[in-house]
């Protein structure tokens, strides 16, 4: 699971309505190349939650990105490689998800999270 | 300016659509989509492979050709006629000055001789190219890398019977070739070489067909909801998009079978860029944080309908029976529990699709899906699933039985998700779970395609086909 499906995903657990960001658990952190497109990426930029992604990166153990953002920085080549390897090449293969609310784990194994809910959370 | 186009007598229905995303996809993209104009030859059925269409530029048409699937070639037309005779005056009053440049002495040249409906032999197609010696060809003849082609092809009037749209009179062209499909890329990729397949893997071409419709290009996301074993992105990836998938059967997504034979192997097979992410998740509640929105590009699938696999959706054996309540899961079983499934009418899960659509695509962003179409009822207008924020473009219909077909539908996203849009989604998202019973049997499609004929009814449907014009038919149809 990369960044940005971290970036994307909720816990939507019945009642819950503090669902994001998930925390994560790591068992194996993996890096795996993606080609670098910078369209893609200024795109991308304005729906991400930075914060969200900041944090989650920092979990992996990748500090390079800044607390705040300008989309200012969008125009700098050193940013947005270092903004694409936290994105995209920054890889949970083995660990969880957990709901901040209830504590929920979603666990994510061979690098596939697995969001489906038990009969009792729909 | 107008081009000869020549598509491949297969697919029928999708050939126009194709040419037409493609037209979008290299034109001008600030532009509002506007659709191109087509022209039949004289005498010609609107089945026929010969077709002219006005691009904008002999640069699109090249792109367009070389993209597509269904596309054997666009040609700059130089003459045409029912006869020899007439093709060679018609060539003669073609301006020199469009002529002159692709004669010329240095360059290589070839002229290729193909038919339609009727097969000639070697003698007579060199006496063909014989034929036109009142060209003044002054390059070089290269048969194996020509810089220019010119193509001659002929129809016959072959009858209305034999399997082939119906033409009443003989028709000739010669042209210049512009592009052609790659069809190599068919081989490539076909799925008897695939490495994971599952039951309902989207053939190759079709699945190229969709990513097409859908304008896959580099820089775009892509996201299937009932993603499989993949065969839909695959086609996505190879043109050049980022590719997402969900399905709700971890089985498939997370283990294949094996670790040299699941998702991730077969992009590997082509040497096509993973996927950006592959989760197990359930379309009819989707797991994407509060907020976001507009993120995919394109969304493309094949949902279940419930004739060759059906859906599931979370929830729980129980509303089978009708109960609403769901089974709570003790404590002490929570942390491997498997949570059982519930079948997922065609209704619902289309609803879903578009809804998530709504939300989750680009403004422009396309929306390309399969939906099966019962063909018993001969009622032409069919009703094909609506929402406020698409606008449906194309409509290709493949025959599967006698009994159903399945259409791709192509939709455009023309307005924004609103509040509005998303309670009603929601109200009938209540609607659908505590109605689930009803709505499972009014969806039914499998007993529709197949349950035996009753006689009786059968009987009336014969007579029924002594009073009625038949429907035209050709093997094209089918395949």
């Amino acid at each position: 699971m990369r960044l940005l499906t971290h970036n994307m995903l909720s816990s939507n657990i019945k009642g819950v309505t503090n669902g994001f960001p998930l925390r994560i658990e790591i068992e194996k952190v993996v890096e795996k190349q993606v080609d670098f497109n910078a369209d893609f990426l200024r795109n991308m930029f304005p729906k991400i939650e930075w914060k969200a992604l900041v944090g989650a990166a920092r979990t992996l153990g990748y500090v390079e990105l800044p607390e705040e953002v300008e989309p200012s920085r969008l125009d700098s080549e050193d940013f947005l490689r270092k903004f694409h390897h936290a994105l995209l090449e920054l890889h949970l293969e083995e660990g969880a998800l957990v709901c901040p609310e209830t504590g929920r784990r979603f666990p994510v194994s061979k690098g596939i999270p697995n969001m489906l809910l038990h009969e009792d959370e729909v | 300016m107008w081009y000869l186009c020549v598509f491949f007598h297969r697919l029928l229905d999708y050939r126009k659509a194709e040419v037409e995303s493609l037209a979008q996809l290299f034109s001008n993209e600030d532009q509002e989509y506007q659709c191109l104009q087509w022209r039949l030859p004289l005498l010609h059925h609107p089945d026929s492979p010969f077709h002219f269409v006005d691009l904008p530029s002999e640069d699109v048409a090249k792109s367009i050709a070389s993209r597509s699937i269904l596309v054997k070639g666009m040609y700059e037309l130089w003459g045409e006629g029912g006869s020899y005779e007439e093709l060679e005056e018609c060539i003669r009053n073609y301006p020199d000055e469009r002529k002159l440049p692709y004669l010329d002495s240095s360059s290589t040249f070839k002229i290729n001789v193909d038919t339609f409906g009727k097969v000639i032999s070697l003698q007579e197609q060199t006496q063909r190219i014989q034929g036109l010696s009142y060209i003044p060809f002054k390059g070089r003849v290269n048969l194996k890398n020509p810089e220019h082609k010119f193509w001659l092809m002929e129809t016959d009037d072959y009858g209305a019977s034999n399997g082939l749209p119906p033409m009443v009179q003989k028709r000739i062209f010669f042209g210049r070739e512009i592009g052609g499909a790659d069809r190599k890329l068919l081989p490539t990729y076909q799925l008897k070489s695939r490495i994971y397949l599952g039951p309902t893997a989207m053939d190759a071409e079709m699945a190229f067909l969709m990513a097409n419709q859908a304008l896959a290009t580099p820089g775009k996301l892509v996201y299937d909801p009932f993603v499989g074993t993949g065969s839909i992105l695959i086609a996505a990836a190879h043109f050049g998009a980022m590719t997402m998938g969900a399905d709700i059967d971890i089985r498939v997504v997370r283990d294949g079978r094996g670790p040299d034979c699941n998702v991730w192997s077969n992009f590997k097979q082509y040497g096509l860029p993973m996927p950006i992410a592959l989760l197990r998740a359930d379309n009819n509640l989707p797991p994407w944080r509060t907020g976001l929105k507009e993120v995919f590009d394109a969304i493309i699938c094949d949902p279940p309908y419930g004739v060759r696999a059906g859906g599931r959706k979370s929830g729980g054996r129980k509303l089978m029976k009708g109960v609403i309540g769901p089974y709570v899961v003790p404590d002490d079983k929570r942390t491997d529990h498997i949570p059982s499934t519930a079948s997922y009418s065609l209704v619902e899960c289309v609803h879903d699709l578009l809804d998530l659509a709504g939300r989750m695509l680009v403004m422009g962003g396309r929306l390309v899906f399969f939906y099966p179409v019962l063909s018993e009822d001969d009622n032409v207008d069919n009703h094909f699933p609506e929402h406020p924020c698409f606008k449906l473009i194309a409509t290709s219909e493949q025959i599967l039985s006698s009994r159903y077909s399945r259409v791709l539908l192509t939709m455009v996203k023309k307005s924004p998700y609103t509040e509005d849009i998303a309670e009603a989604a929601r109200l009938k998202h209540l609607d659908f779970k505590e109605n689930h019973l009803k709505w499972l049997e009014d969806g039914n499609l499998h007993s529709a395609v197949f349950s035996p004929t009753d006689p009786q009814s059968n009987g009336a449907a014969d007579h029924a086909k002594f009073t009625k014009e038949p429907k035209p038919k050709y093997r094209g149809k089918y395949v």
